[in-house]
């Protein structure tokens, strides 16, 4: 991969990430009420997306063998009981990765 | 920024220290195991600075995603950055110049989750105050993904796998929504409107993803009368 792509790519990121940030100063900042629309998908579309990503995710996973979807669902249901049972963040994420991991290389 | 107002900021920012050395130190460890040289993680983290998102970006970057699909995916996991500012548009309102940019550029979930609950100490200058805890969020997520990257770099473990720390993440962040929020309505949609296009249009490339939102907008706007009903019964009830 050529840097100079990582670069832009990179550049692409920082440059959309800072544009959801400064669009509200850039449209409300001088006065102006913010259309109640943008707070009704501001509060309920975070959600929608995050289960999206969840999806995105999993796109990949396929059911003609058993080392191809089980790792990865074993794993996503130890991340949510881990984080219904304990609620932390770190002991979610690497509790799941460690086991996926180890799910993915020692056992199939 | 003074010794002083750093100082009084440094308490409040602990747990954001413990929160971004650790999943930072995760994330620089996913770049340098998808073969990035932390100094590319070290520019994501300075110049991006948003924790899911350079998550995400692991995977684009790795599978050297087409720009357009990199902004697209950035913008709507980014999208509630939208109300982040909104509702700052007051507390930033008197600041001026470069602070200001850099207020704006260093508005992420965590940092926006101190700013909004914090009250600056009287004695010290409320901006200089916002700014150190800015400052200081920042610094942390650079130094754990930095240390994470440069790990990662120098033990060589077999690290295969260790790319499921990224749908880790999005499971903790929907299982955390779910426990805390009253409605459910927006995951399912979300759930049911990704699923629906992947298996239309397969998994290739992001593609899916396009006809995804427009489903999850669609239907969030649909469903409007259904979601505010409750919260309008509720302002009812404070009111009398």
């Amino acid at each position: 991969m050529k840097a100079a792509w990582i670069a832009v790519a990179i550049g692409v990121m920082a440059l959309v990430t800072f544009l959801t940030r400064v669009l509200p100063f850039l449209l409300f900042d001088r006065g102006g009420q913010p259309p109640k629309v943008i707070h009704y998908l501001g509060a309920y579309l975070p959600p929608a997306v995050i289960a999206m990503l969840v999806v995105y995710c999993y796109r990949s996973m396929t059911f003609d063998a058993l080392g191809n979807w089980l790792p990865g669902v074993a794993a996503g249901l130890a991340v949510v009981a881990l984080h219904v049972w304990k609620r932390n963040n770190m002991l979610s994420i690497v509790g799941g990765t460690i086991l996926y991991m180890v799910l993915v290389q020692v056992v199939f | 920024m003074n010794r002083k107002t750093l100082a009084a900021a440094f308490p409040h920012t602990i747990p954001v220290l413990m929160g971004y050395l650790s999943i930072g130190i995760v994330y620089g460890w996913m770049m340098s195991a998808a073969g990035f040289a932390p100094f590319w993680t070290a520019a994501a983290s300075v110049f991006v600075f948003a924790g899911s998102g350079q998550m995400l970006g692991v995977d684009l970057l790795s599978r050297a995603a087409p720009l357009a699909d990199i902004a697209f995916l950035t913008l709507i996991l980014n999208f509630r950055h939208l109300v982040y500012g909104l509702s700052m548009l007051e507390k930033f309102h008197d600041v001026k110049g470069l602070k200001k940019f850099y207020l704006i550029f260093a508005l992420s979930d965590e940092t926006y989750a101190l700013l909004s609950g914090v009250q600056p100490p009287e004695e010290v200058d409320p901006h200089g105050f916002y700014l150190s805890i800015a400052a200081l969020d920042q610094i942390y997520w650079i130094v754990g993904s930095v240390a994470g990257a440069v790990a990662g770099a120098l033990v060589t473990i077999n690290t295969e796998g260790i790319d499921f720390a990224m749908t880790a993440l999005f499971l903790v962040i929907a299982t955390e929504q779910w426990l805390s929020g009253k409605q459910h309505l927006p995951a399912f949609l979300g759930l049911g409107g990704t699923l629906l296009p992947l298996l239309i249009f397969g998994p290739d490339g992001a593609t899916f993803l396009i006809p995804a939102l427009v489903i999850l907008v669609g239907g969030l706007l649909l469903i409007r009368p259904v979601l505010e009903k409750p919260e309008r019964l509720e302002e009812r009830g404070e009111s009398l």
